[in-house]
């Protein structure tokens, strides 16, 4: 029963069928599908404009397209919204902290948002801080961390509620290169422990052959597959270039 | 149940925390209607003669008659304040965290309602107690009896913000609020003059307002400071109350309002 258990698996991960969405005339997804299952790194890459940013708000619930088939942790977004955004941690391309509160403030008030008992919350932010080495900066304001320890932060944030699915928009943009490389590794452990992730990216240095790799291009999906196969011999962002390169 | 209340907890909690550590808004929030008090009422005590209306039972100073207007301004200039930062949240972001939240949304932006209404009424306190200060007091009991009208008046300027924040788009658009919705509604009230005053000069701006919500928000404040309840004005507070929160509720629909447009 392989393809069945494959089923089954997946339906614990990320499902979209047949999205689409438009901004008054303008369409910024068109028919897109795909699955990710779930102890998968599933790297979503595109150039500005793409429809990243559209499609991370449809699958948060921030945006509602007319017709909608998306699972998340096997619970349909549309129906289910509540059961499938507990399920779900995100990281957005835009900072989302309080600068002016300390990292466990935020993190007690991300708590109470997902509506974590208040016996536990101390104990899960000690353990999501120290997991991203963040342990002895939970006093400190935001306002004093540095890009890499914002991120951090809001990762360790992203994890507090152990979701099923992590979702993230372009969470490196901004941060110098050892801070994105710690995250992106951090991100494809966390893959490897069983986590389903979704990862929005331009930047192709992000993105390893064993990753699952989609390619989003004015709102559709240009090609789907490992990464190490799609790109051949050629360096991924050659190949990502002949892909979205518009022909002189 | 306790996820609802630790929800509005949080919520409030995060309000209460940011006010706190914004100690120029709270100093704002309590010069504005002292100056109104202290300065604009003495010059026009001579000017403004006041008969005797309900509720009170005697020639009041025009200081005491503009005492529960200026509590209203209170409430309305947080209700604004409250919209204002929404609107920043929008753009730095914080606003998705809270609307990515697996609670229903109403219950989010209630709890987010009656966090900015309470730090209104926390602020409405202290400018009575400064007002007493100087001398101007209310009936002991009226202090109590207030309560119920700031906390129906703070939620539906909190709402009316809350409508407005769904639907403007910048911060820099947030100007217009203050020439078309501050100062039209406190102006044309009895914030400042009663109707009858208002009347005597144009029969057609006292009934523009009597028909403005703010009026009634100042006139159940007023009358509940003597004790007494004004049951037209309770009305116009309750109606308009729920249908601004429907249409909150409506604006931050993710099919519909706000985030409709790519933000």
């Amino acid at each position: 029963m392989p393809d069945a258990q494959t089923a089954d698996e997946t339906r614990q991960g990320l499902e979209v069928r047949d999205l689409s969405f438009r901004y008054g005339s303008k369409v910024a997804l068109d028919a897109i599908s795909f699955e990710v299952a779930p102890g998968r790194f599933c790297a979503l890459l595109g150039p500005n404009g793409a429809g990243k940013s559209t499609l991370v708000s449809l699958l948060t619930h921030l945006l509602v397209a007319p017709q909608v088939d998306i699972r998340i942790a096997g619970h349909d977004l549309r129906q289910h919204p509540r059961r499938a955004l507990a399920d779900l941690g995100v990281v957005f391309q835009q900072p989302t902290l309080d600068l002016s509160l300390t990292v466990r403030q935020n993190m007690a008030y991300f708590a109470a948002l997902h509506g974590l008992p208040r016996s536990q919350t101390q104990a899960r932010i000690d353990a999501a801080l120290d997991r991203l080495g963040m342990r002895e900066r939970a006093g400190e304001k935001v306002r004093a961390l540095n890009g890499g320890h914002r991120r951090r932060m809001e990762l360790a944030r992203a994890l507090l509620h152990e979701p099923k699915v992590l979702l993230l928009d372009e969470p490196t943009v901004g941060l110098d290169a050892a801070a994105r490389q710690s995250i992106t590794d951090h991100v494809h452990d966390l893959a490897d422990q069983g986590l389903c992730v979704l990862w929005a990216t331009h930047l192709t240095d992000e993105v390893r052959d064993a990753d699952q790799l989609l390619v989003l291009h004015h709102g559709q999906i240009l090609a789907a597959g490992q990464t190490g196969d799609l790109r051949g011999d050629k360096p991924l962002s050659n190949w990502f270039l002949s892909q979205t390169e518009v022909p002189a | 149940m306790s996820g609802f209340w630790g929800v509005a907890r949080a919520i409030m909690g995060r309000e209460f925390l940011r006010f706190i550590h914004q100690r120029e808004r709270f100093i704002a929030a309590l010069v504005r209607p002292m100056v109104w008090l202290l300065i604009f009422a003495a010059g026009f005590r001579a000017a403004l003669g006041l008969s005797i209306i309900p509720p009170y039972q005697t020639y009041i100073t025009y200081e005491t008659y503009i005492v529960p207007g200026l509590c209203a301004m209170v409430l309305l200039f947080n209700g604004m304040q409250s919209s204002l930062s929404l609107v920043y949240d929008r753009e730095m972001g914080s606003m998705r965290l809270l609307l990515t939240s697996p609670f229903p949304r109403w219950w989010l932006l209630f709890c987010r309602l009656l966090g900015s209404t309470a730090i209104s009424i926390l602020q409405v306190y202290t400018f009575l107690a400064l007002a007493g200060l100087f001398g101007i007091t209310m009936p002991p009991l009226g202090y109590v009896t207030v309560l119920p009208g700031l906390v129906l008046g703070g939620l539906m300027l909190g709402a009316l913000g809350l409508v407005l924040s769904s639907f403007i788009k910048q911060l820099e658009n947030f100007a217009g609020v203050m020439n078309f919705v501050i100062f039209p509604m406190f102006f044309l009230s009895s914030a400042l003059y009663p109707l009858w005053k208002m009347a005597e000069s144009s029969p057609l701006l006292r009934d523009i307002c009597a028909l403005n919500p703010f009026t009634h928000v100042v006139e159940l404040i007023r009358f509940l400071l003597y004790l007494q309840i004004n049951w037209i004005a309770l009305l116009w507070v309750v109606t308009c109350t729920i249908i601004l929160c429907a249409a909150a509720v409506w604006g931050y629909d993710p099919a519909r309002g706000l985030m409709k447009r790519k933000t």
